[in-house]
């Protein structure tokens, strides 16, 4: 009991002191753990552009090409499907594109180069799954009969119209992303590039 | 207890004075521990059927564990795709499949063991609420159990990406981009967990080691401590009385009998019952008609093809149903946020059960009509949320009530049970508790 009061202070904070120092040599230790789990140099060097060679692909149709792991689509939009555009402004939550989700050139109505031809990355922005085409109208896809084409994500029921804008109420909060692209020719489209590079 | 341990029977050089077992209690606890936790551990003597699900948890722990070690033995972690174009991951789990001696019985019994640990886990957690076995003092032991359930969460989760099938692929997609919905540190984080900027070979190879060995030993950590923190204070009952008020000469409860014989004897029998259902889905139904092995998950992941209906597993739907709810941003943040922030939500609330229960007494046996009802509903409603989730959003009930309003309505029911508890739990009616247990 007597030695009880005895508390030696400066024994006491060099106790403390190496306790910190410890903490921190712990914490430092931590550091190449944690930043082994990032993307490694490899995985960071991958996503090289993509090429797509567009000169078949007939108004109506689409394509899905692999670009850094993700699926995007090439739809080459008929004039009924561009006309559906102004008629869901109302509907959509993003209607101007005023959300950075597509590169300056395509900040306009049918968030794209060339009105007809749409270059999306079709991963949903809600949760990332990757939405259905839903082109046909109303009941023949099993939608609503307002139903005007577009796209359904599976997973969480986001809708898109045909220009990747997605529909008021829905969980995606963001349209569809537009990847920097560009038109190496008529009949050819650089994927992840444009003209002020990748 | 070293008092127990007849240390000075022994010769000073350690050399055996009496027999083999006294020679390992000298250095060992071995008696003492064999006593406080099973042939001297007191649980009381009413124990019913609800009680089996606790001793049935660890038997199927045993059964992943000891499967999983030989599954390991032949799985491959690798999305990289062979010379037939199939990622080598899948490949391997058919080649598990088919060739592999016994192999498919061996990867049937940790499939079907995966949704048999939440049937048990989740009949063990409901015998909790009715018998009010989280109420003080045993707080903590429900907090380990509420961490040990989203251990078990993530435990299957990681385990659902290894087949690398179309579920396995779009299911960690979608879950791992949850934690990009937070705000600020979304992005970054989601890229870490994936360690890539999609899910990929990087993601299968840390899923596998997370699900193998990191997630599995905080599990028997957690698990150690829930027993410890349960023989501590002792087990409730089906009349939530404390069997510690009455002791005999002894100092041993009155209306306790030693685990070992009693209960563990007790408990074999219910091993039987479970091997024998868990057999016939092993060898009869090992899909579990789509829900516990989900078909899409037949396919190879395809990074550009979502599958049309993609569900997570069953144990997981009435969470998802919580995450779906949530369509309307809030203070300016995404609604997803907030769907994950559901989610999150409604399995933590479960923690903090002991302290929102204000009822005087523990057990459903005692309560009154209030807790009764709010119980049943909730149950009812956890059950269609489960089922909903299963469900694409736009099913509707008989083809005209739409599920998706319906699930934001049970959703707040969820909610409204836990956080109105304080209130009604307290100007229930109850009867007074008998001061012994009933038989």
């Amino acid at each position: 009991m007597s030695n009880e009061c005895k508390v030696d202070g400066g024994r006491r904070r060099l106790v403390v002191a190496t306790a910190a120092v410890g903490g921190v040599g712990a914490i430092a230790a931590l550091v190449p753990f944690v930043s082994s789990m990032l993307p490694s140099e490899r995985a960071k060097a991958a996503g090289a552009p993509v090429e797509v060679d567009i000169g078949s692909l007939e108004p109506g149709q689409m394509i899905t090409v692999e670009w850094r792991g993700k699926p995007v689509w090439i739809i080459n939009r008929t004039a009924q499907m561009l006309e559906t555009l102004p008629k869901l402004d109302d509907s959509v939550a993003d209607p101007k594109s005023d959300k950075n989700m597509q590169p300056e050139y395509c900040k306009n109505e049918a968030r794209s180069i060339k009105p007809e031809i749409m270059v999306v990355v079709g991963i949903c922005t809600h949760l990332g799954c990757s939405p259905s085409a839903k082109f046909k109208r109303g009941a023949e896809e099993g939608m609503d009969n307002a139903w005007l084409g577009g796209f359904l994500c599976p997973c969480h029921g986001s809708t898109f119209d045909f220009a990747g804008r997605v529909f008021k109420s829905k969980p995606a909060p963001d349209n569809l992303e537009v990847p920097k692209h560009m038109y190496l020719s008529d009949k050819r489209i650089l994927i992840g590039e444009d003209k002020k590079g990748a | 207890m070293a008092s127990n341990t007849n240390f000075e029977k022994y010769k000073s050089d350690g050399s055996l004075q009496g027999n083999l077992l006294e020679w390992f209690d000298a250095r060992f606890p071995a008696t003492s521990m064999w006593r406080g936790h099973l042939s001297e551990y007191y649980a009381p003597k009413n124990f019913n059927f609800w009680y089996f699900f606790g001793s049935l948890a660890m038997l199927v722990l045993v059964i992943q564990i000891v499967t999983g070690i030989f599954l390991v033995m032949h799985y491959k972690p690798d999305a990289s795709l062979n010379d037939n174009g199939i990622p080598v991951a899948f490949a391997s789990v058919e080649y598990i499949m088919r060739d592999v001696n016994w192999g498919w019985l061996i990867r049937y019994m940790h499939s079907t063991g995966a949704s048999a640990f939440f049937i048990v886990v989740y009949l063990h957690m409901f015998r909790g609420m009715l018998y009010g076995s989280y109420r003080q003092p045993r707080e903590l032991i429900w907090i380990f159990g509420t961490l040990i359930f989203l251990c078990l969460m993530a435990e299957a989760f990681m385990g659902y990406l290894l087949p690398w099938g179309q579920m396995s692929f779009w299911g960690a997609q979608v879950i791992v981009n949850l934690f990009s919905a937070i705000p600020l540190i979304g992005e970054p984080l989601s890229v870490w967990i994936r360690g890539d900027f999609v899910v990929g070979d990087a993601t299968l190879n840390r899923f596998f080691s997370f699900h193998v060995i990191a997630v599995p030993l905080v599990l028997l950590g957690l698990i150690a401590a829930h027993i410890l923190a349960l023989h501590e204070v002792g087990s409730n009952n089906p009349d939530g009385v404390e069997i510690k008020k009455r002791k005999d000469v002894h100092g041993n409860p009155l209306d306790g009998i030693p685990f070992h014989p009693y209960y563990t004897v007790k408990d074999i029998v219910g091993v039987v019952v479970f091997l024998m259902v868990f057999s016939i889905i092993v060898f009869f139904a090992p899909e579990g008609g789509g829900y516990f092995l989900e078909y899409n998950n037949f396919l190879p992941a395809d990074p550009l093809k979502t599958p049309p209906h993609i569900a997570p597993v069953w144990y997981f739907t009435p969470y998802y149903s919580l995450l779906r709810a949530m369509v309307w941003p809030l203070f300016g943040i995404d609604a997803k946020f907030w769907g994950v922030v559901l989610m999150g939500a409604g399995v933590v609330i479960l923690a903090f059960l002991p302290w929102l229960d204000r009822s005087p007494v523990k057990s459903i046996r005692y309560r009154g009509p209030i807790y009764k009802t709010l119980l049943t509903l909730f149950v009812i409603s956890f059950v269609l949320l489960g089922f909903l989730g299963t469900q694409p959003p736009s099913y509707a009930f008989f083809g005209f009530i739409p599920g998706a309003p319906v699930a934001q309505i049970l959703t707040a029911f969820y909610f409204l049970f836990f956080l109105t508890m304080p209130w009604w739990s307290r100007i229930d009616k109850y009867k007074p508790e008998p001061d012994r247990v009933t038989m």
